[in-house]
């Protein structure tokens, strides 16, 4: 198998293969989104206009059969953040692409504005063809996309939101059934996608296969070493059978759940909106909900479970836990079943569940919409589809949606909307949402591990000593764990299991003939955010930009009534890698 | 003296008529541990992973004070 680039210019329709060019051998995933972003986009350009590209990217580990590695990353400069952004998700796009070959696929350049098109990819030709489905949200997309292209293709799209180029715009990728529920979420990709005139990428991997290995008896053996790590672990089982939202019950305990727009740190009704709370409904409704699904082909941890309806019927996908939280306790809803539409709603529409729903808490706390009004929150998620003033407002994200109803405390960082932890409770987690180039997001660096659930180490959450070595740790691995392609729920194998780390390795050494050490991984996550972070200080981000809100630091959150402590001149310190 | 235990995910089962509304309500004697009152309501200490009480961690060797709550949970995670 050749490993190619693929280049779509959407303003002259040329679509070029090519071979992997030289500076971006031996990249993949996150590690190859950004570097061609800080390479090939200038960093100062308009987000949403020509200058930018649109990178997509599966893991090293993708076209193989390794667990739950394959994962599609999608890099840009942000309309959200004005930084450099990296998304990822699952769904089958990912595995589809690395099976034929395409390292990468750039999209650059824009259609004539008004204009529409969708691309029709294979492993050896690609296509723009006039799209059909414009106008469409994305479950209508996929479906009638599916009536020309059939159930064995993939596919990237954008709804509405997107096609607005709304700031909080999502790219969503077709899960295993073939539903646009798999979301690269954060910081405005969907924008992006949309600003370039592309609805729909049909991704057909017939004739695709797994990638040849250097050597396919070490790979196999490693991956099965791989496998028992994540099957032997005890959080994979709580995954699977509560989903993600197993955090909501003990971050209210910790006193980490953000509540009525971080005004305390636990909500009365947490128990329902809990993962148990999922759980339970699912089983005893039973019908065409399912405890334990997996997004992807060859996922061990299954956490996306599908939540019935009364009746049985197929409602929406378990939502993550960062959707319950913010359309939950953030914005003081304890109605599920609503929740799982909102969720829906958001997939439909395509749009980043977290900044969105944290706008809406927003907007609660601004007086536009009441605390607590489930209805009101589904007729505004409506209105973004319709495209009304307050729906594109709301759809801008949670720092648009401050400014205009005048909140003072607007929780976001480079102007992305904090997720589901507060800072003042769970500090290690505030000094990633400070210090991560990608403004404030949990993944980067998920401190929640040690602060929390005492995985990887224990690191007191209500202290300010070890949490910039924490973050700093995190935040390396994370970036080299985006870029294999794996889902980053593995991590909690990695961090506790010391045969983890060693498999990925070796599995990565077998299948292309390299000689990685652990040491070199660690290398590599600080390569990547080094190129990172010199794309947003080309963009005109300085160190200033590394800080939370000033209220986290000014006013403590019950129930511990402490406050965000580290400060500026000790954040500075998290990338000290990095030569000056 | 009296504390208010709470359960989380599959230890709720390990508990006949666990209600997570209210969590259960119990009298040990002074200098009780956390482990001895997992202990006393079934639940084998080597299913607790995380301890908390009143919203900190904690450990099953920790000795309780009167109007304590206290929070089992097993290994989780996801985010």
């Amino acid at each position: 198998m050749e490993f190619k680039f693929v280049r779509i210019n959407m303003a002259t329709r040329e679509c070029t293969f090519e071979p992997v060019p030289e500076e971006y051998q031996g990249l993949g995933g996150r590690g190859l989104t950004s570097t061609v972003v800080a390479r090939e986009v200038i960093p100062t350009c308009t987000a949403i206009g020509p200058h930018n590209k649109l990178v997509f990217a599966p893991g090293l580990l993708g076209a193989t059969n390794a667990p739950n590695s394959n994962r599609i990353s999608v890099g840009c400069k942000s309309p959200l953040t004005g930084g450099i952004k990296e998304s990822n998700a699952g769904g089958q796009c990912g595995g589809y692409l690395a099976r034929m070959g395409i390292m990468a696929l750039v999209v650059e350049n824009m259609a004539t504005e008004g204009e529409w098109w969708q691309l029709e990819l294979t492993k050896d030709s690609a296509k723009l063809v006039p799209c059909t489905v414009a106008n469409l949200n994305n479950f209508e997309t996929v479906e009638k996309l599916r009536k020309v292209y059939g159930d064995k293709c993939g596919y990237i799209t954008i709804g509405r939101a997107g096609e607005m180029k709304l700031t909080a715009a999502s790219i969503a990728c077709t899960d295993r059934e073939l539903r646009p529920t798999r979301h690269c979420g954060r910081g405005g990709s969907g924008a992006v996608m949309g600003s370039k005139g592309l609805k729909a990428i049909i991704v057909n991997p017939e004739g695709g296969d797994i990638a040849p290995m250097v050597d396919e008896a070490a790979f196999k053996a490693a991956s099965k070493r791989f496998a028992k790590a994540l099957n032997d672990h005890a959080i994979t089982q709580g995954l699977a059978d509560f989903g993600s939202a197993v955090l909501v019950n003990i971050l209210h305990e910790a006193g980490g759940l953000p509540t009525k727009n971080f005004t305390c740190g636990q909500f009365e009704g947490h128990e329902d909106v809990s993962g148990e709370m999922l759980n339970k409904n699912t089983r005893e409704r039973g019908g065409e909900g399912k405890v334990a699904h997996g997004c992807m082909t060859g996922c061990l941890l299954r956490c996306s479970g599908l939540y019935p309806d009364l009746q049985g019927k197929l409602k929406g996908k378990w939502p993550e836990y960062e959707t319950l939280w913010c359309f939950g306790p953030h914005s003081g809803i304890r109605d599920l079943d609503a929740i799982v539409d909102f969720d829906r709603m958001c997939d439909d529409i395509g749009l980043d569940t977290i900044d969105v729903g944290v706008a809406m808490g927003v907007a609660m706390a601004g007086g536009a919409i009441p605390y607590g009004d489930a209805e009101a929150v589904r007729r505004v998620l409506q209105e973004v589809s319709d495209g009304t003033p307050l729906g594109r407002i709301i759809g801008s994200g949670t720092a648009t949606t401050g400014r205009v109803y005048g909140v003072r405390r607007v929780p976001c960082v480079k102007g992305q909307g904090l997720p589901a932890y507060d800072p003042r409770a769970v500090k290690g987690i505030g000094v990633t949402y400070a210090t991560t180039p990608m403004g404030a997001d949990h993944t980067a660096g998920y401190s929640v591990t040690a602060n929390i659930l005492h995985n990887g180490g224990y690191v007191d959450p209500l202290k300010k000593e070890g949490q910039i070595e924490l973050s700093r740790n995190l935040q390396i691995a994370t970036a080299s764990v985006d870029s294999t392609g794996l889902c980053l729920f593995t991590a909690f194998a990695i961090l506790d299991d010391p045969d983890a780390l060693p498999a990925v390795v070796d599995m990565l050494n077998a299948k292309f003939g390299w000689k990685l050490t652990c040491d070199d991984v660690s290398t590599l996550g600080q390569r990547i955010l080094s190129t990172e972070i010199d794309f947003n200080r080309r963009a005109g981000f300085t160190e200033a930009a590394d800080r939370l809100p000033d209220y986290f630091t000014d006013e403590t959150v019950p129930p511990h009534n402490t406050n965000f402590d580290i400060t500026p001149e000790e954040l500075d310190t998290v990338h000290n890698y990095i030569k000056k | 003296m009296h504390v208010k235990v709470m359960l989380s995910t599959t230890l709720r089962d390990l508990v006949q008529g666990y209600n997570p509304h209210v969590g259960i309500d119990m009298e040990p004697e002074n200098g009780t541990t956390a482990g001895l009152l997992a202990e006393a309501i079934g639940i084998p200490p080597a299913e607790i992973k995380i301890v908390m009480i009143n919203g900190r961690s904690s450990s099953l060797a920790a000795v309780l004070n009167d109007n304590d709550r206290v929070a089992f949970f097993p290994a989780v995670g996801g985010g």
